[in-house]
């Protein structure tokens, strides 16, 4: 694969940039934790190291909850804790894995089903059928028994927590809960959530059988500590390819990151959010563009990154509307500002759009009513126009539709920031949407 | 065709391709195209994901009213195994949850050996999806992160990303804008459709001119490409006909302008169909056709029209102003001037509710001969119910009280009034001097 040839950053082809884009897109866009970042969650790694591995070994039944913002690498922490435990064969060998997700298992049965197939115990529960999911747990636990003559211990992973405990009487969590505190078979639950208040979401009897062990994630990232991750994401190991082209490229990549746009961008990413997700999205462009005729990061694509990540999407679609529905947008506007917090509907709506068209004829089209209606419809399918609720769904088909009442979601700035930057907007818009008319 | 498209989508254009490359491991897990309708967010998905020859699934999530049809499309049409005569309507799998649908998926892509490749799941309209269950949403979003695949899912939307009620646990898209075509764009591609036995050029100076007038209201390029189609043959009718010549475009200007601008009066309504409407224009007449004169055209029975009538009265008119419309002696009219700014015409605010008798005392009253008030009549208002030009107000259990409301605009009801000779001009609280 190594080509034998040396090359530089400026002699690479295709191949090659394929090659640097395959590694550093895997790790940005991958849940996997960076690589030296070990330093971080040392205290929280350990104590779940040391739960599991308990479990396994002297046969301990333990139970946690890992609590985090999204982002803050809950998953990636419990897997890297696991693919370290499977090295040992001690651990390895005398444990199994459960996980299950709140997002799939979305009722208790679902979730017994999955917890029967990843203990491949399809076949000794068969057509059984059982009075309660109590006995259909313990009758897996006691098959597993049987097989090994000694009881078997199970780690069970349960992530999105949260969502396990809206599940009809939390009897999953009551039963594995229970199950951890009884003497049958030694399990390990642990829970991963980014619901802080997760214990008040259990019931009193769930809530008394969890060990109330709660391990704490935050972002802890310091500015430093995201600039030597972006530095590590995009290093290239030495042995990757040719030696003088990771040469090159690794001291590229430190002059790029102490660019002056690009340490900007990222300070600004970083005040925003600092999971290293959010660090890594304003990556994802530069690398993207990467190949022979561009063979180096540029901080222009930096910068297009950040205006795509914080770009006001509204406002995009904005422009996208044409002349006649911003004029009823303009209209509607005007209305809100003039009835305040009383209903408006679309009768009033194309009577202020005619009072101004009647005014200034001479360069906006009159359009019929049923054309306004219609190209009014479009804006309530984009959602820049919303029905009221109550009078809008409940009593939709006993009103007609121009007289339903609505509510406009675009802010009075948003709409004349749009037609300041509209191409081919007539001047008597513009007037008419920071002045109202004179009634 | 296909690189009409494509044409002035270069920056978006080159913004997603850069994104796409099926070989490579990394992938986001999901993105977000968002446009206006036909700016070309399906398309160019689909050539682009053409392009790189990776498994795919397109599945439009108006078909899907159910997640279990939303997973058994997307497994069929990744696996190649969609419901036909040939198989006997078979299906690839049962899948009826989103557990099930991530194991089926896996097992898909391992029986296939896809491990090395990208699996795309684009869904077109995915605003349906805040409408099912509230996992599917975050279950599509973070779809390699649970099944372990390379998988890549696409979301195709007319909404933005924040109307998706994005709350904690959901993994965000990378999101992608799809911008509207520009005047310059449109004419650019629209000029592609020229037929054959006319010049570039020619069709080039019609369109420009067929945009001037159709581009404040509609800058959808489908919509306009069908006007563009349906009001050829007119435009070049002179030239048929020999008295003139392509350059003439004046003439042509003159001879094409009243029938855009009645085009103009429809757009987007399509009330009537592509072959009424060029055979409208065949037949050079002034009239529109039937379909176009009437928007709700109704035969109504002698009494019910009188029925209607006055129950547009009394959704519209104050119960007040009864007296002076319809009492034989109302005395003086006293209105002060105060009264009448105090309140927003009723024509704006819309149809108010009335009950039964009130609806009746009025229909007597206007209806010249004596009518007794037999089952014939009051059933007459239940038919009127049911056509919807009259709704009830309510639930149905009160029988001695129902409250009505009026549902039919002012401009059918004057036609309405006309047929029976009624001016109902003159009752108006609003119009009556």
């Amino acid at each position: 694969m190594v080509k034998k040839k040396e090359y530089g950053l400026k002699e690479a082809d295709d191949e090659v940039w394929d090659k640097v884009q395959d590694l550093l897109r895997a790790r940005i866009c991958q849940n996997s934790l960076p690589e030296n970042m070990d330093g971080t969650f040392q205290s929280q790694r350990e104590h779940l190291t040391d739960l599991i591995r308990r479990c396994a070994t002297i046969g301990e039944s333990n139970s946690a909850l890992v609590i985090g913002p999204s982002g803050a690498g809950k998953t990636m922490l419990m897997s890297s804790i696991l693919s370290e435990l499977a090295k040992d064969s001690k651990i390895s060998g005398n444990i199994l894995q459960v996980h299950l997700n709140g997002l799939l298992q979305t009722d208790d049965r679902l979730a017994v089903q999955e917890i029967t197939r990843q203990l491949r115990l399809e076949n000794t529960i068969k057509d059984r059928v059982f009075g309660s999911m109590a006995e259909k747990l313990s009758f897996l636990l006691e098959a597993l028994k049987k097989d090994e003559g000694k009881s078997q211990s199970i780690l069970f992973v349960l992530e999105e927590f949260d969502l396990f405990a809206h599940h009809k009487n939390q009897t999953l969590l009551y039963n594995l809960f229970d199950i951890s505190q009884s003497e049958q078979t030694p399990v390990t639950v642990i829970g991963l959530t980014c619901r802080l208040d997760v214990v008040e979401l259990l019931e009193k009897r769930v809530k008394s059988r969890f060990s109330h062990r709660q391990i704490h994630l935050f972002h802890s990232l310091s500015f430093e500590q995201a600039c030597k991750v972006c530095e590590d994401a995009l290093t290239l190991p030495l042995n990757y390819l040719s030696k003088k082209f990771c040469t090159e490229w690794n001291s590229h990549v430190k002059e790029f990151l102490q660019e002056r746009i690009v340490e900007n961008s990222l300070r600004h990413l970083y005040d925003l959010d600092k999971s290293i997700r959010s660090v890594y999205s304003i990556l994802l462009i530069p690398i993207c563009r990467l190949g022979p005729s561009h063979p180096r990061l540029d901080s222009a694509d930096v910068l297009d990154a950040l205006k795509m990540s914080s770009c006001d999407s509204k406002s995009a679609m904005l422009q996208g509307l044409t002349i006649l529905q911003l004029c009823l947008i303009i209209a509607m506007k005007h209305l809100a500002e003039l009835y305040e917090g009383s209903n408006i509907n679309f009768e009033m709506v194309y009577n202020e759009y005619q009072k101004f068209v009647q005014k200034k004829s001479h360069s906006i089209q009159c359009f019929g009513k049923p054309v306004c209606l219609k190209a009014f419809e479009q804006l309530i399918v984009l959602e820049l126009v919303r029905p009221v609720e109550g009078s809008g769904f409940t009593g939709a088909k006993l009103t007609p539709k121009e007289y339903r009442s609505l509510k406009l979601l675009v802010t009075p700035l948003q709409v004349v920031e749009t037609l300041n930057s509209f191409s081919g907007c007539p001047s008597e818009l513009k007037m008419w949407a920071t002045n109202p008319l004179p009634s | 065709m296909e690189t009409l498209f494509l044409l002035g989508k270069g920056n978006a254009n080159q913004k997603i391709s850069s994104f796409f490359v099926t070989e490579l491991a990394g992938n986001p897990s999901s993105y977000l195209h968002y446009g206006h309708s036909s700016t070309g967010k399906t398309f160019l998905s689909r050539k682009i994901i053409e392009a790189k020859g990776a498994p795919q699934a397109f599945v439009n999530c108006i078909e899907c009213q159910s997640q279990r049809l939303l997973y058994e499309d997307i497994l069929g049409e990744l696996s190649g195994m969609l419901p036909c005569v040939q198989n006997d309507y078979a299906r690839y799998a049962r899948c009826e949850t989103a557990n099930d649908f991530v194991r089926l998926l896996k097992n898909l892509i391992a029986n296939e050996k896809w491990e090395k490749e990208t699996v795309y799941i684009v869904l077109d309209n995915a605003e349906r999806l805040r409408n099912m269950e509230g996992h599917i949403l975050p279950v599509f979003l973070r779809l390699s992160e649970l099944s372990d695949c390379n998988v890549c899912v696409i979301l195709l939307t007319q909404i933005i990303w924040e109307k998706f009620n994005a709350t904690s646990g959901y993994l965000d898209p990378v999101k992608i804008n799809f911008p509207d075509y520009s005047k310059n764009e449109l004419l650019q591609i629209m000029t592609l459709d020229a037929p054959k036995e006319y010049s570039v050029a020619f069709y080039s100076s019609y369109v420009n001119l067929l945009l001037s007038i159709f581009h404040m209201a509609c800058r959808d390029l489908s919509e306009l490409r069908h006007l563009a189609l349906i009001n050829f043959p007119k435009y070049i009718e002179p030239i048929e006909k020999g008295d003139a010549t392509e350059g003439d475009a004046h003439k042509l200007w003159r001879n094409i302008e009243p029938h855009l601008k009645k085009a103009l009066q429809t757009v987007f309504l399509r009330e009537v169909s592509s072959s009424q409407w060029e055979q409208y224009q065949l037949s050079d007449t002034s009239t529109l056709p039937p379909l176009l004169s009437a928007r709700a055209h109704v035969e109504l029975p002698f009494y019910s029209k009188f029925l209607l009538i006055a129950a547009y009265l009394a959704s519209y008119n104050p119960a007040k102003s009864d007296r002076r419309f319809f009492a034989k002696s109302h005395g003086k009219i006293r209105q002060t001037k105060r009264m009448k700014k105090a309140e927003t015409s009723s024509q704006l605010t819309g149809p108010k509710a009335f009950q039964l008798e009130r609806l009746m005392a009025i229909f007597y009253s206007i209806v010249d001969v004596r009518v007794a008030p037999t089952a014939h009549i009051f059933s007459q208002i239940s038919t009127l119910v049911t056509l919807q030009l009259l709704s009830q107000i309510g639930s149905g259990d009160q029988l001695d009280a129902p409250k009505y409301r009026c549902c039919v605009s002012l401009d059918f009801i004057r036609s309405v009034a006309r047929t029976v000779n009624f001016e109902v001009m003159k009752y108006l609280y609003e119009f009556a001097a």
